[in-house]
């Protein structure tokens, strides 16, 4: 039998932008109906890889085939016209118009005088919502829709062209398990009939549910491709970042100090009701939960950004009013926000004022703000934090994502806070940094910090916590210390089931 | 495509364009007026510059801040009618106490519904022109004002006078902008502001008291257009009721040619006077070449348009967007 023809091959593609080689002759192929994972640190040349296959980016070097026929691709409409759709991590909708105009947006059907066929666009768009098992109706706006459903709409924009090759970029991101399972069984119905599907994402356990093979860049160089079934996360990782992760549960056992911060009988509206915890000093409290179960919201109104309804907050003791960021911060209250692109980083400033921001008035020498206290402080966390950037003058937005993180991160220790609150520390983060992240806020912890970590991937909460806090629906279900929790009762904790239930 | 050359000429476009337009202006101009570059000339342009200019130094404040402020050409006319009829009634002293308060007084409207009602600034701001045109309207009843006694008031030094042998408007033109910029480069004000104007959710999340900040912008831009009315109503020595109509555009032009960008976050002082210089030269060159005064207008708008253009095709290495 002769080997099969690969959907798409890329044959030692260059690509070099102002002083970086992003792409240093890699060559890579997913052959039709196969899942081929591709997998790298960020900065590996994941994304340049992926938008030089949409037609994003032209290459300095190398070559492009679909089905064996070498193409040029210079625009994304021309790759689709060729048959190679990409699904963007950051979706690309118009959020105001309905589902079925997205899907058909830029081939709208038309009737004479140019008018849109309204009738043949609906009833062609439902088919294909109807194909990919979607509850909605193609004249639903856009902007009603869940995440995980406008996700759809741009797959069912894939499914118009006679797409050859799918590229998926983190699609799990911002999706519940349920609306995981559902891509997955999309997924494979396409991988039935024939497409040949890239995905790129930085979890383990997906990569190794969905995927054929795997392929690896590191630095921008192709590392080799492993064919899933005959290898396992340890090699996968190795492969990656040139050594194995540890994420074991945290079994430390260590003195606390004093109660740093206190919550008693806290609550906001609907968003959460009556919560009451404590964290002291050299202890991470994890709070694990469904996205919407009201941990974002109680870190931010912990760091004033919403104001509780009824409850207190204590501070050593002391009861404090927080009304805003700039209490907060004065009552040693540090925030790493959820999404560091939008709440934790200013990307067109470079590093250093970055970090500096938030003390940038405690930073002066006469009226003006001191460079050398700034370079100090800013050279102080990158050593401490490792982060790898050309110079302080860098803007943030040319940083890798975890490198990205750890400005945020360096931001706010470089407050010397009493309470550190995490949000989802290592979100779309690869897998190098996020040990480094773990390590690190172990380490604050060890020197005194009291640090809270919200996050949704469990065992990165089993990794760092001394204590796990459950919570569902706007409810603290229950507490567990590093003894008491399992992955099993942690599940079932968030999802609703009481504690006195389970026990 | 792939030329390193054109990149790299790419690249000082993107980066200096503006001064290789100057440049190319300055000796265009030379070569076809012999009367351009004598120094006489030169002072003319910018003495007559300074007023946009020093309107366009708190403008750029606003807009890197990541706002708009559409409302300083009709607040100029405010002010310099304000300031040339309060100047017989209660003395020249006062009537610049109370016109630069009176500015201030609409800098902090703009400045609350902007920063602190979070109302859209271009709406706010073109709302602003129109209600202040308005307020000058009622204020004199449709008539013109002048100053009386022309010859001896010490009020003249702002429009007419020189210090140091400079003439004030250059002075006071130059030596705001100079602060301006030290302000905006080297203090922590300034640092808010281009991270306020950057990323506004970042910058609360920062710590940064965004509303402040913004109205705060606001109360800069009032007080340059307050001195810039000064200037104008010194040197007129009266003042329509509209004399500043169309300003906000000029000074808007100034700001972008400096190569400010209008999504805020980004831009500079020192390149707005530039920008503004630009606009002087050019509009003197024309006159000077014999054009007819009209034809300013329309070269000025090719020229912005040139100059946002190659600047955004300067960064995006070609003249026409890659995506149809």
């Amino acid at each position: 039998m002769m080997a099969p023809i690969p959907a798409l091959r890329l044959e030692g593609i260059v690509k070099t932008f102002p002083g970086v080689r992003a792409l240093d002759g890699v060559s890579f192929e997913v052959l039709p109906g196969e899942v081929h994972a591709l997998l790298g640190e960020n900065g590996a040349g994941k994304s340049t890889l992926m938008k030089t296959l949409a037609g994003m980016h032209q290459p300095n070097e190398g070559r492009i085939f679909i089905e064996e026929n070498e193409v040029v691709m210079r625009t994304p409409l021309e790759a689709k016209a060729k048959g190679v759709v990409l699904i963007h991590q950051e979706l690309s909708l118009a959020e105001e118009m309905s589902a079925a105009e997205n899907i058909y947006l830029g081939e709208l059907p038309t009737k004479s005088f140019g008018r849109v066929d309204w009738k043949t666009l609906y009833a062609q768009a439902g088919e294909i919502l109807k194909r990919l098992n979607c509850k909605f109706g193609p004249q639903t706006r856009v902007s009603d829709l869940s995440i995980a459903n406008k996700q759809m709409v741009e797959i069912a924009r894939a499914l118009t062209v006679n797409a050859k090759a799918v590229i998926f970029d983190e699609p799990t991101a911002s999706l519940t398990d349920a609306e995981k399972v559902v891509l997955f069984d999309i997924i494979r119905d396409l991988k039935a009939r024939g497409v040949g599907i890239v995905y790129i994402s930085h979890r383990m356990e997906e990569i190794f549910t969905i995927s054929d093979r795997i392929s690896v860049l590191r630095d921008g160089t192709y590392r080799g491709t492993l064919v899933t079934a005959e290898t396992n996360e340890d090699e996968v990782t190795q492969l990656m970042i040139g050594r194995s992760l540890d994420l074991s549960r945290n079994e430390a056992q260590v003195e606390f100090g004093d109660v740093a911060l206190e919550v008693r009988g806290l609550s906001c509206g609907s968003l959460y009701r009556d919560i009451t915890f404590n964290v002291r000093s050299g202890e991470v409290v994890g709070f694990y939960g469904l996205v919407g179960a009201g941990r974002t919201e109680i870190a931010e109104t912990l760091f004033g950004l919403r104001t509780p309804s009824a409850g207190t907050i204590l501070l050593e003791g002391k009861e404090v009013r927080i009304s805003s960021p700039v209490d907060a911060i004065a009552n040693g209250i540090s925030l790493v926000p959820e999404s560091r692109k939008e709440q934790g980083l200013v990307l067109g400033m470079n590093c250093r004022d970055n970090i500096t921001l938030p003390q940038v008035d405690d930073l002066t020498a006469g009226p003006f703000v001191s460079d050398g206290a700034e370079l100090a402080i800013f050279e102080q966390y990158r050593d401490r934090l490792e982060i790898k950037t050309p110079s302080w003058r860098q803007a943030v937005g040319n940083l890798s994502g975890g490198n990205q993180q750890k400005i945020v991160i360096g931001k706010w220790l470089a407050m010397r806070p009493n309470v550190l609150i995490v949000d989802e520390p290592t979100r779309g983060i690869d897998v190098g940094s996020k040990a480094e992240i773990h390590n690190l806020i172990r380490e604050l912890a060890r020197s005194g910090y009291a640090v809270i970590v919200i996050s949704s991937e469990m065992p990165e909460v089993l990794h760092v916590s001394d204590r796990v806090i459950a919570m569902y629906s706007g409810e603290i279900i229950r507490e567990f210390t590093a003894a008491e929790v399992t992955e099993d009762n942690l599940v079932q904790a968030i999802s609703g089931i009481r504690a006195d239930k389970v026990a | 495509m792939a030329d390193p050359r054109l990149k790299s000429i790419g690249d000082l476009l993107a980066r200096q364009g503006i001064l290789i337009a100057f440049a190319i202006f300055l000796v265009g101009f030379a070569v076809f007026s012999d009367r351009f570059l004598t120094p006489e000339n030169l002072e003319t342009v910018i003495r007559q510059a300074a007023i946009i200019g020093v309107m366009a130094i708190g403008v750029t404040v606003v807009v890197i801040g990541g706002n708009l402020d559409l409302s300083v050409g009709s607040m100029l006319s405010f002010s310099t009618v304000l300031v040339v009829d309060l100047h017989d009634k209660i003395g020249p002293e006062l009537a610049i106490i109370v016109m630069l308060a009176a500015t201030l007084v609409l800098g902090a409207i703009n400045g609350f519904l902007v920063g602190v009602a979070r109302l859209n600034s271009l709406i706010v701001t073109l709302g602003m022109l129109s209600a202040i045109q308005g307020l000058t309207l009622i204020y004199t009843g449709g008539k013109n004002v002048d100053i009386l006694d022309q010859e001896t008031t010490w009020f003249a030094i702002f429009g007419r006078g020189h210090i140091l042998g400079i003439a004030t408007p250059i002075l006071m033109f130059l030596g705001l902008a100079l602060f301006m910029h030290v302000v905006m480069a080297y203090t922590p004000f300034g640092r808010r502001v281009y991270a306020v104007g950057g990323n506004p959710t970042a910058a609360v999340f920062s710590g940064i008291r965004r509303s402040r900040l913004v109205f705060s912008t606001y109360l800069i831009s009032a007080f340059t257009t307050g001195i810039a009315a000064l200037i104008l109503g010194s040197r007129v020595m009266g003042s329509q009721n509209n004399v500043g109509q169309g300003y906000e555009l000029l000074v808007l032009a100034g700001v972008i040619l400096g190569g400010t960008s209008l999504l805020g976050g980004s831009g500079n002082i020192l390149k707005t006077v530039i920008g503004v210089l630009i606009l002087g030269f050019i509009q003197n060159g024309l006159l000077l070449m014999g054009f007819p005064y009209y034809a300013q207008w329309l070269v000025t708008w090719v020229v912005i348009i040139l100059a946002v253009w190659l600047d955004i095709a300067a960064k995006r290495g070609r003249l026409l967007s890659p995506i149809a």
